[in-house]
């Protein structure tokens, strides 16, 4: 159990900080890095950075777009389209940052795996 | 087990990201676009007004107040740093707008949206628009270093913009594309004004009208295109005086029109484009100040073709719309005048035949064989390989009907004489009337302007009003360029222009007021050829009568005015049909269509149901009585309206009234007024089956949609406005009053403004379309016209932009 917290919150703190010198992929990179220094198991191995990303994505979304009225996410949402609600928008941005990270994540697990006999 | 296990992981890993980070097809770089630090979260941001930035290559301080309007009030030292300042604002505001008219303008959206654009390009680059603005660079370099050298104060405010962005701050159409902005140059503004020349100057239908000819003659042309129509309400008034006109019109050589079979031509300006503007006098006026208006007629679009600022140096201050990619103020006023305008619509296109030697290296041309310039357009295309297409220059112009495009001959082509490649100076004429302080200077401002040509309306503190016709018009012989014509034959070419000072103008006219709205520039007594080029013949006479129906006019008469929904066309014919139509025949539900249209006042307010039932009547109406012009792969173009319900009313029987399919049968005008009737019943039972009525605002249902094919997410729909094309209130579906501007006289002028928009260009921003429901309501918003560079109460946020080395 602690190793999902550890690992959620480190690919979180690590997300953020490669953000600042990488594009929007830093989050594999993130997901990457903590599934080969802090191994999960099973499905743990794809949702622990999964939600880490969504949440870490959505929260962050809503805080933009909160402090603006949610004035392009609404419109984003018709484009995209999700009926104009900006909420299912910041659903869709995290839950494809967490897809992201999570794939990494199990690639990531399959390296570590390399090295066991 | 574990390789394979890997190995599946690492394509699954490296194919999410190539899918996240790629556009496909329509849908953008979904990892790009959403990512909360670099993504279309990043522009959900307010605007920021206030704080110090450096500005490379100012020469002084330039302060910038903003209002609660988000108009910006510059404050410049010098004129340089003014329109430096102008392009960095533009840019901040509205850099995604501003960059892709000069796309299209250039032909070059296929580098932005791919291969779909492909035939838009080849069009605008057959149509010399890069050549026209070549021209116009190359003028100013050899005659006007001046205005070419704000011009590159300008390119370098945008730059100085576009080079501390980072890729998080561009504008979300950037990220929806998936490309970047590239540097902004002199180039550009003079594509842009192509853009605006080609707008309202680049429609023509000499080739249709060779098709006419041919198919139905000259006597049957003469009768439904007349150079004039029975009445006529020109823009200068019908008794102004010609005699001080000493050069003569071009005497008429043996010319023939050659009667080629075309089948396609190419895509041509909205028809609607054009405005209305007037002015009355001291006199005329409640206050004794003249007063001033104007609303150019544009599409409906997000971001607005318009910008509005305040330009002051210690020398001047002028107020009013500015144009994106255009110096100085458009549509405005300063402390002593203001000026306004409207479409004047010519003949300024002309189409040659040429013939070519074998290997289309030589043209002929007055009995020898002259060279053909080429000029290779390379087209680049997003995804693919670059297409280069060589597009070959005549005397004349262009060729831009050839073997290679909408053409089948190998040997001939048609050339395009257009006076939008005559290399203008249309940058100066607007930086002068930014700082003219009398008519002499407006007259002096305007010899620069070229084309488009415009009713320039002028009013000023010292109490006169004007209206120029300002172009460059040739001096065409009776009936010149109506038609294709020989372009082997020099006397087919433009022989002379009509001297600037003889264009039409009229200033302090004794009715005490001017006017224009795209009608006829001048009656038949003006010396020179002006045949009807599309000419409005509804909006000018409403206006014209409402100046002459009452003494004097304030501002809330002009408001009025240009709300006006009173629909000149409708009352003009609607009675007409009513009493000749045999309603008889007519169904239940027929019959209470029939009373609804018979009990309209000819008002196209929102709530009416006449307006709808009068569009669906008189274009199915339309239609039938123009059968004949509808025919596949030659292409043609009906009558006006004008002479359309001049013949329904005047020649009923004539041989055109009769639908061609029924041959057993010869249909007169009362006819098809039943027909026509019925087919209207039946669509608008079913407009009201899908949308519940078929009121006035839902079956016009006006929308001001974005710049990218009106994209649903960044457009707005449904807006509640009257009015129609021909009406003074000119709003039509897509297409209306882009800008409102009253002005009156006073010292300084006072003036009131709106336009369907907003002055952001960010649809994150809370000023992307917030004028548009005031716009819509007929309301103005003051513009808050500063006298001195303090901020006050009604400033909300004041910007200073710095030399970078001003320590």
């Amino acid at each position: 159990m602690t190793k999902i917290i550890t690992n959620f919150f480190a690919t979180i703190l690590l997300a953020f900080l490669l953000s600042f010198v990488m594009p929007w992929w830093s989050v594999m990179t993130a997901a990457l890095a903590t599934a080969l220094f802090i191994p999960l198991k099973r499905a743990a191995v794809f949702f622990v950075p999964f939600f880490a990303i969504l949440i870490f994505w959505a929260v962050y979304s809503f805080i933009l777009s909160s402090g603006n009225d949610y004035t392009l996410a609404k419109r984003i949402a018709v484009l995209l389209p999700l009926s104009g609600n900006p909420y299912l928008l910041m659903l869709v941005t995290g839950i494809i940052g967490g897809l992201a990270a999570g794939v990494a994540a199990v690639f990531g697990k399959q390296i570590t795996l390399m090295g066991n006999k | 087990m574990k390789y394979t296990k890997l190995i599946v992981s690492f394509v699954l890993t490296i194919g999410l990201f190539f899918i996240l980070n790629t556009k496909l097809g329509s849908i953008p770089p979904i990892g790009k676009f959403l990512n909360p630090y670099s993504g279309i979260w990043q522009n959900e941001t307010d605007e920021i007004v206030t704080g110090q930035i450096n500005l490379p290559g100012l020469k002084d301080i330039v302060t910038v107040h903003y209002d609660e309007q988000l108009i910006p009030h510059v404050f410049a030292q010098n004129e340089s740093d003014l329109y430096k300042a102008q392009g960095y604002l533009t840019a901040k505001h509205r850099l995604w707008q501003l960059e892709f008219q000069t796309y299209a303008a250039a032909g070059r959206l296929s580098e932005i949206i791919g291969e779909k654009a492909l035939d838009y390009d080849r069009t605008e680059r057959r149509r010399g628009m890069g050549y026209g603005a070549d021209q116009a660079i190359a003028y100013m370099e050899e005659n006007d270093k001046e205005t070419l050298g704000y011009i590159q104060d300008y390119a370098d405010g945008v730059n100085a913009y576009i080079n501390q962005l980072k890729s998080e701050d561009y504008p979300v159409e950037y990220k929806l594309l998936d490309y970047k902005p590239e540097a902004w140059s002199p180039k550009k503004t003079a594509l842009l004004l192509m853009y605006m020349t080609k707008m309202l100057a680049g429609g023509d239908e000499d080739l249709e009208y060779t098709n006419a000819l041919r198919l139905f003659g000259k006597e049957n042309f003469d009768f439904l295109f007349p150079d004039f129509f029975d009445i006529t309400d020109p823009v200068i008034p019908k008794e102004t005086n010609w005699d001080f006109i000493d050069v003569p019109q071009t005497a008429l050589p043996e010319s023939m029109a050659i009667l080629d079979t075309i089948s396609e031509t190419i895509s041509k300006p909205n028809p609607d484009n054009g405005s209305n503007n007037w002015a009355v006098s001291g006199a005329k006026s409640a206050t004794g100040n003249p007063i001033l208006a104007n609303d150019p007629h544009l599409g409906l679009n997000l971001p607005s073709i318009w910008f509005v600022m305040q330009l002051s140096t210690p020398h001047h201050n002028a107020f009013g719309a500015t144009i994106p990619g255009a110096l100085s103020v458009i549509s405005g006023f300063n402390e002593h005048i203001a000026w306004g305008e409207t479409n004047a619509t010519r003949d300024v296109i002309d189409w040659y035949k040429v013939e070519f030697n074998k290997d289309r290296t030589k043209y002929r041309y007055d009995g020898i064989w002259r060279d053909v310039k080429v000029r290779v357009e390379d087209i680049k295309i997003k995804g693919k390989k670059n297409y280069k297409d060589s597009v070959l220059y005549t005397h004349h112009g262009p060729v831009v009907f050839d073997k290679n495009f909408r053409g089948d001959n190998k040997l001939a082509g048609y050339a395009m004489r257009w006076i939008g490649h005559d290399g203008g100076n249309n940058q100066r004429t607007f930086i002068e009337l930014n700082k003219a302080k009398n008519y002499d200077d407006y007259v002096k401002a305007l010899k620069h302007w070229n084309a488009p040509a415009q009713n320039f309306v002028f009013a000023s503190t010292e109490g006169d009003i004007a209206l120029w016709i300002q172009g460059k018009f040739p001096n065409k012989w009776e009936g010149q360029g109506k038609f294709l014509m020989d372009g082997s034959n020099p006397e087919n070419d433009w022989q002379s222009y009509i001297p600037q000072p003889f264009n039409a103008h009229t200033k302090n006219p004794d009715r005490g007021f001017v006017s224009s709205a795209n009608q006829h520039p001048v009656d038949e007594n003006y010396p020179y050829f002006v045949f009807n080029d599309g000419y409005e013949t509804y909006r000018n006479r409403v206006i014209n009568d409402y100046f002459n129906s009452k003494e004097k006019f304030d501002i809330e008469d002009f408001k009025d005015l240009h709300n006006n929904n009173y629909n000149l066309k409708a009352a003009e014919i609607v009675p007409y049909m009513l009493a000749h139509m045999d309603a008889s025949s007519l169904s239940e539900e027929e019959m209470a269509i029939y009373d609804e249209i018979k009990a309209w006042t000819f008002n196209n307010d929102i709530n009416e149901v006449g307006p709808s039932i009068f569009r669906q009547w008189y274009g199915k109406l339309y239609n039938l009585v123009w059968d004949e012009f509808d025919i596949e792969d030659i292409a043609l173009t009906a009558p006006f309206t004008y002479q359309t319900i001049y013949l329904l009313k005047n020649h009923g029987n004539h041989k055109f009234m009769d639908i061609k399919e029924t041959e057993d049968k010869t249909e007169t005008a009362e006819d098809l007024f039943l027909i026509a009737f019925k087919e209207a019943a039946k669509r608008l039972i079913e407009i009201r089956e899908e949308k519940g009525d078929y009121t006035w605002l839902k079956y016009k249902a006006t929308y001001a949609g974005h710049l990218l094919q009106a994209l649903p997410a960044f457009s707005r729909f449904d807006i509640p406005i009257g009015g129609d094309r021909n009406i003074v209130n000119a709003t039509a579906e897509n297409h209306g009053p882009s800008w409102r501007m009253i002005v009156e006289m006073s010292s300084p002028p006072t003036a009131i403004g709106i336009y369907p928009g907003g002055q952001s260009g960010n649809p994150g921003s809370k000023y992307y379309d917030n004028f548009i429901d005031d716009w819509a309501a007929g309301k103005y918003h003051h513009l808050y016209f500063m006298q001195s560079n303090k901020a006050t109460e009604a400033i909300i946020g004041t910007q200073t932009l710095t030399p970078t080395n001003n320590d």
